[in-house]
């Protein structure tokens, strides 16, 4: 039979034992909660370390598997301090862990060690990028075809839907570059790179693809998600950078299925 | 917007029509012509999708376990990365001149 | 008839998106994605996979092709991890209409939550923390379960927990206040046997003298893993519930006991980290398997499970 203190009873403690026991679980400085202890009199600080040690580790695992190119890039160790002092100053609040994270490429761009990196953060964005597109909804992405049967003198007015995994990420940095080359088993291959980079992240299917956007692309493809017409968003990347081109833009956007549907807007 | 700029009719039917007689012409890269071209270094812009993210991983996943790893107090840290940014050399690196650091957390 | 019987028949008049696969007398493992490609590749294999309700919570995506190909041909087990039943504050809405949601897609064989509970306030811990065991706890735990099961139109199977401190607080041991839970509620249980041995080595008392208090009549389905090793402050055996190797001699022979005793009882083995080639976790589900069947002959009737 499992030993059972009756003797013991802390009133007034009925119901907040979760507001008792949660506040030393991300700091290991601070002492065991009051409220637990080990059975038949023994200590309870080894045995609370075990839950502050399933959580800490878990959230660290969590940011690790979100952001594998980050840590390559950085190192386990390094990946690992860096992810807790997030994991500890901003927890999840979602039970969606596959949601964690979107605050941690914010969190890099201010962390002191990683200062000597500063393209470092865009890699993540891009990471948490492709994660948002993986578990997006599936969407039968805009078809060749249904964009030729578009009268020409509509297409100034047309507007289009952007696909629920589509995401841009706009760096100042090679960062699409240093993304493909460590996001991938095997040997180490040199980064070199000296022009920004924009990325565009898809999932038409079950894959998904981040393709490296050419000058003005992004500038385009942002109007075109937040519900600009295709004649306004063109003006805009034109604007942006005079030798856009524009055909190969809707070929790219087209090709990687970025949109699912094209429609006559007012 | 207050200057409510737009690209002309004729400019946009002209792009289309490029565009989708290039879908016509030349389909998608084959995976073995994107990994070649992104090899050689080759990578054109919009056309290819970055090899490397084809895997089965779903990110994180709930635990319903606990860790057999001990790794929650780690004060101590490595500043210096020690993956793969040895071999990145891009503008903005300012890794060979490590500061003076005098915080533990960033702000 | 009962609401949850209502809601039932109503349910089985309605068109099935799948096939029923029934899941009685079935030993299965935890689904893993790195081992899709084996497990679809493998014909001959017979049991069950259990999933994580909230790793299939998104929109869409790889994940929801997975387990919608696994479940076209095996019986699926959902297994909360997060809806914080053991907790003290009111139950997500938005969480549990995403649980009801996946109930409703792929109309799992069994379906099972956690005595514990991991978010407070708004913060997600991702752990499954421990509760005391009061008259006062017992009754915000029994709301909470009956609100989740006429949510989603059927009964749950409740997990007992791996815990490694005590509540002086606690006026109930565990198996009283399992007891409790099933009797008010109509849940079933889920025994998780390494869970058992964890917990009974981590507090000084017998895991057999455990299970004999245990409502065995209730048991739907049962949990096996493998544990880890620690101390605590004294030094003396602290046991972890990894899920990170193979099942244990002691938690075999644990199982055997439950099962010479209840006859077969679905059977998962969980593998949750240093996850091996799917060949050597198969070997685990095969070697439940041998133990079902040897008890095959034992009573089947009359169990009370979450099973369809």
């Amino acid at each position: 039979m499992q030993p059972v203190d009756h003797k013991i009873h802390h009133l007034g403690s009925r119901l907040d034992y979760a507001a008792g026991f949660t506040p030393a679980l991300l700091d290991p400085e601070r002492p065991p909660p009051a409220i637990v202890a080990g059975p038949n009199g023994k200590a309870a600080g080894k045995r609370y370390n075990v839950y502050r040690n399933n959580v800490t580790v878990s959230l660290i695992n969590a940011l690790a598997a979100a952001f594998p190119a980050t840590q390559r890039i950085t190192g386990v160790d390094f990946f690992r301090a860096m992810a807790r002092f997030h994991a500890r100053a901003t927890p999840p609040t979602s039970p969606l862990l596959f949601e964690y994270g979107h605050g941690f490429p914010a969190f890099i761009e201010r962390y002191e060690y990683a200062k000597p990196m500063p393209w470092l953060a865009d890699v993540a964005r891009i990471e948490r990028a492709w994660l948002d597109a993986y578990h997006a909804a599936d969407e039968a992405a805009l078809a060749p075809e249904a964009l030729a049967l578009i009268p020409p003198e509509n297409l100034v007015d047309t507007i289009f839907t952007p696909h629920p995994a589509t995401r841009i990420v706009r760096s100042r940095f090679p960062a699409v570059s240093i993304f493909a080359a460590n996001r991938k088993e095997g040997p180490e291959s040199p980064v070199e790179a000296t022009a920004p980079e924009d990325a565009l992240v898809t999932r038409p299917g079950l894959e998904v693809a981040v393709r490296h956007l050419p000058p003005g692309g992004a500038v385009f493809l942002l109007r075109l998600i937040a519900g600009e017409t295709l004649g306004a968003a063109a003006a805009a990347a034109f604007s942006d950078y005079p030798q856009f081109d524009l055909s190969a833009s809707i070929a790219g956007m087209i090709g990687a299925g970025a949109f699912t549907a094209a429609r006559q807007g007012d | 917007m207050s200057t409510r700029s737009t690209v002309g009719a004729a400019i946009l039917a002209g792009a289309v029509t490029a565009a989708l007689a290039s879908f016509a012409a030349a389909g998608p890269l084959t995976e073995a012509e994107g990994k070649a071209a992104m090899a050689a270094g080759k990578e054109k812009c919009y056309g290819i999708a970055l090899a490397g993210q084809n895997d089965c991983a779903a990110g994180p996943g709930t635990t319903c376990q606990g860790s057999s790893t001990v790794d929650f107090q780690g004060n101590a840290w490595k500043f210096a990365a020690g993956g793969t940014c040895a071999s990145i050399k891009v503008p903005g690196d300012r890794s060979g001149s490590p500061e003076p650091l005098t915080r533990d957390v960033p702000a | 008839m009962n609401e949850l019987a209502i809601h039932r028949a109503a349910r089985s008049l309605a068109a099935s998106r799948f096939p029923a696969h029934p899941v009685a007398g079935l030993a299965g493992t935890s689904l893993k994605h790195q081992h899709l490609a084996s497990i679809l590749a493998d014909d001959t294999q017979r049991g069950f996979f259990e999933v994580h309700a909230e790793n299939y919570m998104g929109a869409g995506g790889p994940a929801h092709d997975a387990l919608t190909r696994i479940r076209r041909d095996y019986p699926v087990s959902l297994h909360g991890v997060c809806m914080s039943i053991g907790g003290p504050q009111p139950l997500d809405k938005t969480h549990l209409g995403r649980f009801k949601a996946l109930v409703d897609r792929y109309e799992p064989a069994l379906v099972s939550e956690h005595l514990a509970w991991s978010t407070h306030n708004t913060t997600y811990f991702n752990d499954l923390l421990p509760l005391p065991y009061t008259p006062a706890t017992l009754a915000r735990v029994a709301a909470h379960i009956d609100e989740v099961q006429e949510s989603i139109g059927r009964p749950i199977l409740l997990e007992n927990p791996s815990t490694y401190v005590v509540f002086p607080e606690s006026t109930m041991s565990e198996t009283e206040f399992i007891r409790a839970l099933a009797q008010r509620t109509g849940c079933g249980l889920l025994l998780d046997v390494n869970n058992v041995f964890v917990s009974a080595t981590n507090h000084g008392y017998s895991a057999l003298a455990y299970l004999a208090d245990f409502p065995l009549d209730h048991v739907g389905e049962i949990h096996l893993a493998g544990h880890a090793t620690q101390a605590d402050d004294e030094g003396d055996l602290l046991l972890i519930d990894s899920h990170d190797g193979p099942v244990a001699n002691a938690v075999w022979i644990l199982f055997e006991n439950v099962i010479g005793r209840c006859g077969p009882i679905p059977t998962l083995v969980e593998w949750d980290s240093a996850i091996p080639d799917w060949p050597i976790l198969k070997a685990e589900a095969i070697a439940a398997q041998a133990i079902l069947d040897r008890h095959a002959q034992g009573s089947m009737s009359g169990r009370a499970n979450a099973a369809r």
